[in-house]
């Protein structure tokens, strides 16, 4: 199992957004018509044409303040559980791609009609309200292919996001968690074995993100 | 900056105050988490919990305009637990400098202020001399008129218990802060301050700053790698244009505008070189003539430097209230401009009062607005509650090729002069502001000489022709013109130099006319052998890679010096105080590492070589407001009396007595602060037409704390009208416990947290700015509006009310 792997080091991200600006760009999506609900967080959530998504969450530890960056994207299941519900009701209408491990997404996804926690414990697909076609993030797999990272890693100036080699990235993601473990000894890295993109965090996975762990998702 | 951005990973702790660099200067926060990863301690203290308060191992939450009861406190601290590091408090800072025995200070005012309140006289604070002018020094540090005493008197009232009640930090918070950064007032250490807007813009901004720079000195910390004075400057070309004078008091380089009563070039340059038969100090500033001969032959090449100087205008004193940013809007607001060219700028959002910003735009008989994209300014005449019909103002709107289209110098907050190549071809042909400027120079020009008029000589005499080339702006040309070069052959010191050759560095300039220089401070960037600014060669010395120097890529002012004030860096022997994090140190016969401030042997010249006695002000006699800073509540406050004496506010804070103060008034009981985000820029003329920005931060919004939302009954998410004695504006409030309500003397006061970046043009219900709420109150050096600190009511936006 190598192919490639995001390693996300969220104790270092300000949420500065370059990533969830540089995926639209590189995509040329569209903005979303949004308001201001009362949070920083926007989007509220993935959408069709939001595939980077930097998730702002507030919580008070007896009474000290965290605020949790989580740079939300499609994990690239090691295992996609998305592939093989989605080609159980379309075959093939999910891709697998052998080299990187990239989950793709085809056009052929257009008559799947799930909710998207249905398929996926990290509730990330989106369905364009019109076509029916589901998205996510494919890895800029036109990028990788061509020698390139992930347009959201070049952009991250803070040194979060890193893509590589798996077991490259798995080797510098523990050594960082050792790293931090002597400071924050609640230092966790969501379900290494099962996810190509390794979120690092410090203490609850679900003060960052419900959806962060698909253990503490409770599936 | 003392220092630069990389320098930032050298420290061991990071102060950050004044400034969101997370969010507002997000590339120099990878350096801070480099200090971080290396042990260092990241501390912010800010009004609000932050992106940067984020990731900081410590944040607490100070009142808005508290700052110098905070820094006064941590003096105390440092002096009252010999926190100081003495051996540089002695050679390197006056604190041994005997002041005048007239010096007082009493109950929040100091000696000499006038009748009417609104100045000081200056005297009484001056130093104690010799019979040659040296001040008069007691290196004991025990003489009661010697600063350090004067300043451990100064501070001995912000008490632990009078700074929590100023600034609503507990004592256990300040007793934190205060032992962590103090830390840092030995040898092996170092601790840097990372300021911006924070601190500057206050009724008493410049004091704010200078209470850091106390700081610092007390601690050894300026000219250290990890320490210094850091200034963030936010637009990426701030530094750049402060360097060449877009400000009313100086001249490019820091040369000071000339006064009325200042008739010739020499009396002008007698009033602004300071001697001093210290034979120690360097006194950079002596060579003030030949900078000025050299600018005005930039500007007047064809002009004796006299003759040129008579080209200049005069203005009637330095003081804020006279020329600087919010008398002008005054004036205008009064009827008392014709027009007026707005470049680059979008007023109509970014001043204070806002509103009488727009009101005196009508006042205009023709205006015109040069930026990228329409912004309020540009379109104001069709603004909410304008009724075109009845504006007189004419009004033009010039696009122009952005910053990346075209080629040039920007200077960054580090110094570091980079050249910039032009990326894409601007759209539809438009043209730089440089070509702009130009254009509007040949046709006053022209007009001039065909129809004559008063005192044309200095439009008509102007030396352009140094910056064009073939009829257009040419910024290489330019560049060259900032370095200068010689006028003429000249023999200098024995060696000969020849008439066009560029003048290799500042030490070469000359008061006689030989020489031209547009920016005396640039001086060495662009040498006969290049454009240093364009060098990206990354090679450096094993000591300088130690601390990341990089002398090579780009040129830094002045000289290539990195880190400023460099010589207070290793003691009276050259010998650095920190050899694991030397700057420089002396090899036997010269210096290694950066350039030093003067290249003469260790402990020949005191250090801090651009002040006249060589040494670091712990007490500065020059400031308006006083040679230390005191605090003073802001103009607008919720406290009917100063926590700790009986000047509630600084007595010289610019503003018009005509407009009314929310002092402790029950109508506007919330205090209110402005700021920034990452995903717009300043007033957001450029972002708010960017829809994937737009996307991340659409609408005007107020960050306000549970108890503050539930006291005007608004929920998160919905919209709320805040009202300022200037005007009033609907914001969605976010309802956060990051925004904390302050607890002072038993009373509770609540905050709004405002960003500025947002206007009525675009986007749709993006709502409006921030600054029809804030006041036209400012800096008394710097005339620097009040933004940060305001007072503000809040209720739940009713439709249709705005
Ligand atoms: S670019 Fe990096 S620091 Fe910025 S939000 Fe994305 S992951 Fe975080
Ligand atoms: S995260 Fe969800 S969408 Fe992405 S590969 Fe895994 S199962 Fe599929």
């Amino acid at each position: 199992m190598q192919g490639k792997t995001f390693f996300i080091d969220m104790t270092k991200c300000t949420a500065c957004r370059g990533c969830q600006v540089s995926c639209k760009q590189w995509k040329n999506l569209p903005a979303v018509k949004t308001k201001n609900w009362g949070s920083h967080q926007n989007p509220p959530s993935l959408t069709p044409v939001t595939f980077k998504l930097v998730r702002f969450n507030e919580v008070n530890k007896d009474g000290k303040i965290r605020w949790n960056f989580m740079p939300e994207q499609c994990r690239h299941c090691v295992e996609p559980s998305c592939k093989l519900i989605m080609n159980m009701y379309v075959p093939n209408s999910v891709e697998h791609d052998a080299k990187t491990g990239a989950v793709l997404y085809t056009d052929k996804t257009a008559t799947i009609d799930l909710e998207p926690w249905e398929m996926c414990p990290y509730n990330v697909p989106r369905r364009d309200e019109k076509t029916g076609v589901w998205s996510k993030c494919n890895m800029c797999i036109d990028r990788v292919q061509n020698g390139m990272k992930p347009a959201c890693v070049t952009s991250c100036a803070m040194g979060v996001m890193q893509f590589g080699d798996r077991e490259e990235m798995l080797a510098i993601a523990y050594e960082r968690l050792a790293e931090v473990r002597k400071k924050h000894k609640d230092a966790f890295i969501a379900d290494p074995d099962d996810v190509r993109v390794l979120f690092l965090g410090i203490g609850d996975p679900a003060d960052y993100y419900e959806y962060l762990s698909a253990d503490t998702a409770g599936l | 900056m003392t220092n630069h951005w990389i320098d930032i990973k050298n420290s061991d702790c990071v102060l950050i105050m004044g400034s969101n660099p997370a969010e507002n200067h997000p590339i120099s926060f990878k350096w801070v988490l480099k200090a971080q990863e290396k042990g260092a301690t990241v501390i912010h203290i800010d009004p609000r919990f932050t992106r940067t308060s984020a990731k900081a191992d410590f944040h607490a939450a100070l009142r808005p305009g508290s700052d110098i009861a905070i820094l006064g406190g941590l003096m105390k601290y440092i002096i009252e637990n010999k926190k100081y590091f003495n051996d540089y408090v002695i050679n390197y800072t006056n604190a041994s400098y005997l002041v005048s025995k007239d010096f007082k200070f009493n109950d929040g005012l100091f000696s000499g202020l006038n009748e009417e309140k609104d100045n000081y006289d200056k005297s009484s604070w001056q130093f104690q001399t010799t019979s040659d002018g040296v001040p008069k020094q007691d290196t004991s540090l025990t003489n009661p008129n010697c600063v350090f005493q004067i300043l451990k008197k100064h501070y001995s009232r912000y008490t632990l218990k009078n700074v929590s009640s100023a600034s609503g930090l507990s004592t256990q918070e300040l007793t934190k802060l205060y032992s962590i950064y103090s830390a840092t007032g030995t040898a092996k250490k170092a601790g840097t301050i990372m300021y911006a807007m924070g601190w500057t813009q206050h009724s008493v901004g410049v004091q704010n700053i200078r209470a850091m720079a106390m700081v610092q000195l007390l601690l050894g910390n300026m000219g250290v790698a990890g320490g210094g004075v850091n200034a963030l400057r936010g637009e990426c070309n701030v530094q750049g244009s402060t360097d060449q004078a877009l400000l009313f008091h100086i001249l490019p380089g820091y040369l000071k505008t000339p006064l009325a009563g200042q008739d010739t070039l020499e009396q002008h340059n007698k009033v602004n070189t300071p001697v001093s038969n210290d034979p120690k100090s360097a006194n950079w500033w002596k060579n003030y003539p030949k900078y000025s001969a050299s600018l005005l032959k930039a500007m007047y090449s064809n002009l004796t430097p006299e003759e040129g100087y008579q080209m200049l205008p005069r203005i009637d004193s330095y003081k804020a209230s006279e020329y600087s940013w919010l008398p002008l809007w005054d004036r205008m607001y009064d009827g008392k401009f014709e027009g007026a060219l707005i470049w680059g700028m979008n007023p109509a959002c970014s001043g204070a009062d806002t509103h009488k910003v727009r009101k005196a735009l009508t006042e205009l008989d023709w205006m015109v607005n040069v930026n990228i994209f329409q912004c309020e300014t540009s379109d104001f005449w069709k603004g909410p509650g304008m009724d075109p019909s009845k504006i007189k103002t004419e009004t033009f709107f010039i696009p122009c090729a952005s910053a990346i289209e075209k080629e040039g110098t920007i200077a960054n907050s580090g110094r570091w002069i980079q050249w910039r190549y032009a990326g894409p071809e601007p759209l539809n042909g438009l043209l730089t502001d440089g070509h702009y400027f130009h254009e509007l120079w040949e046709e006053v020009a022209k007009l001039y000489e065909e129809e004559g008029g008063v005192h044309a000589k200095p439009i008509t005499e102007l030396s352009f022709d140094n910056m064009v080339t073939d009829g257009h702006f040419d910024p290489r040309k330019t560049a060259r013109l900032l370095n200068g070069w010689f006028m003429k052959d000249t023999v200098i010191n024995g060696k000969q130099y020849y008439k066009g050759h560029q003048v290799p560095s500042f030490a070469l300039l000359q008061d006689d006319g030989s020489t031209c220089s547009g920016n005396w401070l640039y001086c060495n960037m662009y040498t006969d052998s290049g454009n240093q600014s364009m060098s990206r060669d990354l090679t450096q010395t094993p000591e300088q890679a130690n601390i990341g120097l990089y002398p090579k890529w780009t040129w830094c002012w002045p000289v290539n010096r990195r880190i400023l004030y460099n010589r207070a860096s290793v003691n009276l022997d050259g010998v650095p105080y920190n050899p694991k994090k030397a700057v420089i140190s002396w090899t036997g016969d010269s210096w290694a590492g950066d350039v030093p401030d003067g290249g003469s042997a260790p402990g020949t010249i005191n250090p801090f070589i651009m002040r006249t006695h060589g040494v670091g002000q712990l007490y500065g006699p020059g400031l308006a407001d006083g040679p230390l800073p005191e605090y003073y509540e802001p103009l607008e406050t919720p406290l009917k009396k100063h926590p700790f004496s009986n000047q509630l506010s600084s007595p010289l804070a610019f503003h018009f007595q005509d407009e009314e103060k929310a002092v402790a008034d029950p109508r506007f009981p919330y205090i209110g602060t402005t700021y920034r985000v990452t995903e717009h820029w300043q007033t957001g003329s450029m972002t708010r037409w960017e829809p994937w920005l737009v996307e991340l931060e659409p609408q005007m919004f107020a960050e306000i704390s549970p108890a503050l939302a539930e006291k005007i009954g608004v929920k998160n998410g919905e919209k709320v009208t805040l009202e300022s004695l200037r005007g009033k504006v609907w914001a969605v409030a976010m309802v956060t416990e990051r925004i904390k309500d302050f607890k002072i003397d038993g009373n509770e006061y609540h905050m709004i947290g405002l960003p500025w970046h947002y206007g009525w043009l675009t986007p749709d219900d993006g709502g409006d700015s921030a600054n029809i709420l804030t006041a036209g109150i400012g800096d008394p050096n710097t005339g620097i509006p009040e933004y940060k600190a305001f007072m503000l009511n809040a209720r739940k936006w009713q439709e249709g009310e705005i």
